[in-house]
């Protein structure tokens, strides 16, 4: 690791202003991915503010539904009360993600700015346009098993790697983040994260100096019909190989509402629109639930080593919906069953 | 009184679990430096500069090593490194002597500085300069320029080429089938360290993460120059090694450091360097070819294995196990191996067998499933009771007994014959079934025991436990060969500077050490009895020697209770403070993995404890059995119950030797369905780069395993009968996963691992 200067912020007005006259600084949170491109001198940032002392810490209700603070952890939001009960989907995804000991540490906008774990974006000595613009792109060619079926470019095939945001997707989420002079914004979380097009190296629409001070998820009737599925390579501890978050309301059998949003599958959580639309106002039916599986994998673009994810990520989508549907998973042990 | 086959507690457990066990990056040193080593980043060719001046400007930097300026070492000579027991290096390359690159993540160079930080990122620095040749990388298309090797670790190589083509032929059934196993990495929980320290221009000592300390300090003496009782190596306790960890470069290159700033040195590697600088299962293709007749009877067995090496002349043998089991009059086994400029591949955890019987095994399915017959009594009806090969008797026979009890345990008459029939909810429940062997080897070993007149009593022998339990066993052994409380023993290990035993490998340590341990006991009894019977007052004043026997710390007359007299007692009569008795105990077949020059008192060993391999071939055998549940729509599998018999002779620790199976088991399960390290064939790099990329079981991967022991002890390999364990958990594992996976779903996977991806 290279050296970097090293503060405890005091306050967010100072954390941010340190980052801001900085332009290789960056925020600390738990440091479970930062460190660890740091380590591999992927990331060489000359200075990082700890942000995990700010009053962000801590989930509140709203008006209209309930705010999750930026630097609250991973574990302290999934097994948050008010969390399991009305956003089951989220307690869900984030426990099927990482370990333990990892998610005790990780912060909810660490988790939303972790980046790829493409492994060519990791070695320093491969050819990868994320971490150095314009030397090529790795993965393209090249071992790409655990790459994007959807919304990659000939610049990038990268996936966005996180559990936890493929529910706020689904959910609808909005990002609150605070620049310099105290200005506020707000980003849906659909806008968040981006598509790599011809500049993978940026992941997000999140400014250098901006704080992401919490994430707001809107009030929904999705709570006893959402499951998180993941599909991963061993039972606990491994990245996505696909990811479902599905949560729906119900009107006897007929769906009156639903989100369905993929992780695995690309650049950033994919909201599977195509199937949604598909879905509104009809009966909650597995022949349904396939019509719209395969209308939203229509257009999956797969990759040399990865054409298994198509079948896979609609056989996922399928399964998703069926147990959100039979409220698999729901109550206060969700996330206890996450998984397939 | 019988210490020996007790489940007591690891001896070292409350040390480690305490931290208060040291391992080789643990011992620092006053005025310590570290190094940081610096890697090829192509595969192929030679260095043409290296610009170290930003490097050298960093803090904390002490010195930049290279080929331009490293001290030079002794050059290759296999011959006389042979003979001064240095001949068995992990790679075939000495550091920074020369500018040649043979694979990606070589060491190229070193940086010397302060502090760990301060060298590695000096090393960022380094402006490597290469011409690059064209690198050999991938398996499949350097194999039209494989040959054949004529020999293997002094074995043939090529057995009976050619011969089973008619007999296969002639058979009414016959299965002929690839199957291909993925390069596997060891990655033990302890990454490499050396901490190398001078204590005078000849004399060195190296705390290393080693599986033997005598091979260490025979090779790193002979390539620096030194008498090997100058290098002392020191390894008390070692996190895993599963093969990886013999001697490689590093830990010359960390003794080159310490020369060159004249300050100790630490060197640890990183978990990237593990994946190409101390070795790896190579990938293997297996041609496995079976004939049987309509009865069952296997009539030709054929095993061809395409791989590569790099560096050495080791290759994965994974024919063996094909000329072990089963009763078949013609078998050929033969290797076809190229060379890849990819780090070098080495001895991983039952190298050979661990894919062979993957082949072998799920060939044998195969066949079962092609004569209707059920795979455990098709086994029976071609088992062997003699090495086939060989034609002499196996040491023990019980592997009908492991498929019988085995059968009994798991439940396998539930299995249906026809694949797909078991189901439950989303599930397709399978079982399978393999055989698991491994050879019972046996090398030379000295061992010293020490008793004081307080009663206290130590052990020392220059063994290692890499976790397997060798402190405990051997103090159990030293309990009953004495009379003596376990607490009372002191088990002294991983120092080169005490009496020779072989590395901890090929399953070998338990069969090699304890023969030893218990000679030297004899020993140190009869001084104490000669004491005793010179001793006007002694109550065994005058008596013979074999009237004399032992129990709770006295010597005993037979059958003469009340005749005693205490050990402390003898010795305080005799003004001894200490006593002490080293003994040797060496196989027929010689000194094998053990550094000759440091046997003490070599004696001749009684013929019935020679472990006699003119006479009987000594394996260990065992039966694995797997229930797993196969969620179709996405191809995952879960091991839900694994059910493991073994005849391993007699078992010294019922609980360290159940820790090895399931261990074994578990490093199956790993191989099975998810362990792979992948290269980009375009530059040779490994891809799976980190333990989050290269999959091993977690807890919730690992159902619960039944360990079960056939515990005869093995009356020819030595007088304790134990063979090895620590290998053979894992052989046949992976067979039994993918054929219980067959039997779940009808569906045939040859090639490991078998992830979703290959079954949807
Ligand atoms: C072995 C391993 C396995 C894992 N498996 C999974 C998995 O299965 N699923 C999964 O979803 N995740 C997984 N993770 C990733 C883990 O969830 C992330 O590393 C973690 O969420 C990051 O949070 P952090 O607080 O540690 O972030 P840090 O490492 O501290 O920071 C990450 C980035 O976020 C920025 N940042 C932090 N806080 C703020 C803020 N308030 N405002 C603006 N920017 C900020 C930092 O500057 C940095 O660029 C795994 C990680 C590891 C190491
Ligand atoms: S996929 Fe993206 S992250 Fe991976 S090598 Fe290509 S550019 Fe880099």
């Amino acid at each position: 690791m290279r050296p970097f200067k090293y503060s405890n912020a005091a306050d967010p007005a100072a954390a941010i202003t340190a980052i801001s006259v900085n332009a290789d600084a960056k925020f600390l949170g738990g440091g479970t991915n930062l460190l660890d491109l740091m380590k591999e001198d992927v990331m060489h940032p000359s200075e990082l503010v700890n942000i995990t002392r700010l009053k962000y810490a801590d989930i509140e209700k709203t008006s209209n539904g309930i705010l999750i603070g930026g630097t609250a952890t991973n574990a302290f939001t999934a097994n948050h009360e008010r969390v399991r009960k009305q956003y089951p989907l989220l307690t869900m995804a984030i426990l099927a993600g990482a370990s333990a000991q990892i998610r005790n540490m990780a912060t909810n906008a660490g988790n939303l700015n972790q980046r790829t774990r493409c492994s060519y974006f990791y070695d320093v000595n491969m050819p990868c346009n994320k971490r150095t613009p314009g030397s090529g792109c790795g993965a393209l060619k090249g071992l790409n098993r655990n790459h994007a079926i959807f919304g990659w470019s000939e610049k990038c095939v990268a996936v966005y790697p996180s559990d936890m945001a493929v529910a706020l997707a689904a959910l609808d989420a909005v990002v609150h983040v605070e620049a310099g002079n105290q200005e506020k914004r707000t980003i849906a979380f659909a806008d968040f994260h981006r598509l790599p097009g011809s500049t993978p190296q940026i992941d997000n629409n999140l400014k250098h100096g901006e704080l992401i001070t919490s994430i707001e998820l809107p009030e929904n009737d999705f709570a006893a019909h959402s499951y998180y599925l993941k599909v991963r390579e061993r039972s606990s501890y491994a990245f996505a190989l696909v990811s479902v978050a599905a949560a729906m309301s119900l009107d006897g059998s007929r769906i009156r509402d639903i989100r369905i949003a993929l992780g695995g599958v690309a650049h950033k959580p994919w909201r599977a629109t195509a199937a949604e639309k598909l879905l509104v106002g009809k009966e909650a039916t597995m022949a349904n639930f396939k019509v719209a599986a395969a209308a939203e994998l229509k257009n999956a673009r797969p990759l040399e080593h990865n054409k298994y994810k198509v079948k896979m990520a609609g056989d996922a989508i399928v399964r998703a919906l069926s147990n959100a549907m039979n409220g698999v998973g729901y109550g206060m042990n969700a996330g206890l069953e996450a998984g397939v | 009184m019988s210490e020996t086959g007790k489940p007591i507690s690891r001896i070292d457990g409350r040390l480690k679990v305490t931290g208060k066990a040291t391992y080789a990056a643990e011992f620092n040193q006053p005025n310590m430096a570290y190094a940081f080593p610096v890697r090829a980043t192509i595969a192929k060719g030679l260095i043409v500069s290296i610009d170290d001046a930003a490097a050298k400007k960093e803090p904390g930097v002490l010195s930049v090593i290279s080929y331009k300026n490293a001290f030079r070492l002794k050059p290759m000579d296999m011959q006389a490194q042979m003979k001064a027991g240095a001949a068995f290096l992990g790679e075939n390359l000495l550091p920074l002597q020369e500018n040649k690159v043979h694979y990606l993540g070589q060491f190229i160079a070193v940086v010397v500085a302060e502090t760990y930080e301060q060298a590695r990122t000096a090393a960022y620095k380094l402006k490597i300069r290469y011409t690059e040749e064209k690198a050999a990388t991938d398996l499949k298309s350097e194999l039209p320029k494989a040959k054949k090797p004529k020999m293997f670790m002094g074995e043939e190589a090529q057995v009976n080429e050619g011969k089973t083509a008619a007999p296969l032929a002639a058979s009414a059934h016959q299965v002929n089938h690839s199957y291909s196993t993925p390069v596997e990495h060891h990655h033990p929980m302890e990454p490499h360290a050396t901490v190398a320290v001078w204590d005078s221009t000849d004399k060195l000592t190296l705390y290393d993460a080693t599986q033997g300390v005598g091979m260490t300090s025979a090779i790193a003496a002979y390539f620096l120059g030194l008498q090997s009782e100058n290098v002392r190596v020191v390894a008390p306790y070692v996190g895993g090694g599963f093969g990886s960890k013999g001697l490689w470069l590093h830990t010359l290159l960390v003794a080159i450091a310490a020369k060159a700033v004249g300050r100790p040195v630490k060197l640890a590697l990183t978990r990237q360097m593990m994946q190409t600088n101390v070795g790896h299962r190579a990938a293997t293709i297996q041609h496995v070819a079976l004939g049987a007749d309509t009865a069952g009877k296997l009539g030709a067995v054929r095993h061809h294995t395409d791989t590569y090496n790099n560096l050495t002349t080791f290759f994965e043998p994974s024919g063996k196990q094909s000329l072990v089991l089963y009763q078949a009059p013609v078998r050929e086994v033969t290797y076809n191996v190229t060379t890849l400029n990819r780090g070098t591949p080495t001895f991983m955890r039952a190298p050979g067998e661990t894919p062979g019987t993957f082949a072998l095994e799920s060939a044998m399915d195969e066949m079962a499933y092609e004569l209707k017959m059920d795979p455990v009594e098709f086994r029976i009806a071609n088992h062997t009771a003699k090495d086939p090969m060989k034609g002499h008797d196996f040491s023990s026979d019980s592997l009908v007994d492991c498929y019988r009890i085995g059968a009994e345990r798991f439940g396998w008459s539930a299995r249906s014959m026809e694949p797909g029939q078991q189901r439950k909810g989303k599930y397709l429940i399978g079982y399978g079934m393999a055989t698991a062997t491994y050879p019972g080897g046996r090398s030379a070993a000295s061992v010293k025991v020490t008793m004081t007149a307080n009663g206290e009593v130590t052990v020392r022998t220059a063994s290692i436990d890499i976790g397997t339990g060798t402190y405990t066993v051997l103090a159990q052994t030293v309990a009953d060969a004495l009379g003596v409380p376990v607490d009372r023993i002191d088990v002294k290990i991983g120092d080169s500077s005490l009496p020779a035993a072989p590395l901890a490998g090929g399953s070998q340590t338990t069969a090699s050490i304890h023969p030893a341990a218990m000679e030297a006991c004899v020993l140190l009894r009869k001084e104490l009895a000669a004491l005793a019977i010179a001793d006007p007052s002694s109550k065994l004043n005058g008596r013979r020697l074999d009237e004399i026997s032992y129990a709770d710390g006295k010597l005993v007359i037979t059958g003469e209770e009340k005749k005693s007299d205490a050990y402390a007692d003898i010795m305080k009569r005799a003004k001894r403070t200490e006593m002490e008795a080293c003994a040797t105990t060496q196989p027929v077949s010689g000194p094998g993995m053990t550094v000759p020059s440091a046997l003490c008192t070599p004696r001749e060993t009684p013929p019935e404890q020679n472990s006699d391999i003119k006479q009987y071939a000594f394996h260990s055998f065992g039966a694995q059995f797997a229930e797993v549940w196969v969620d179709q729509d996405f191809g995952t599998i879960r091991v839900k119950r694994f059910t493991s018999v073994q005849d391993v002779g007699r078992i010294m620790n019922e609980k360290t030797a159940r820790s090895q199976i399931i261990g074994g088991v578990i490093f199956g399960i790993g191989a099975a369905l998810m362990e792979a390290t992948e290269y980009d064939k375009r530059w040779g790099n490994p891809v799976t780069r980190t333990l989050a990329d290269y999959h091993v079981p977690v807890n919730l991967d690992v159902p619960p395993i039944d360990v079960h022991f056939i515990g005869k002890p093995d009356p020819h390999i030595s007088p304790i009968g134990a063979r090895g364990i620590g290998e053979i958990g894992i052989t046949g594992v992976s067979a039994a996963i993918a054929n219980a996976v067959f039997n779940a779903t009808g569906k045939r996977l040859r090639d490991l691992p078998l992830t979703p991806d290959k079954l949807v």
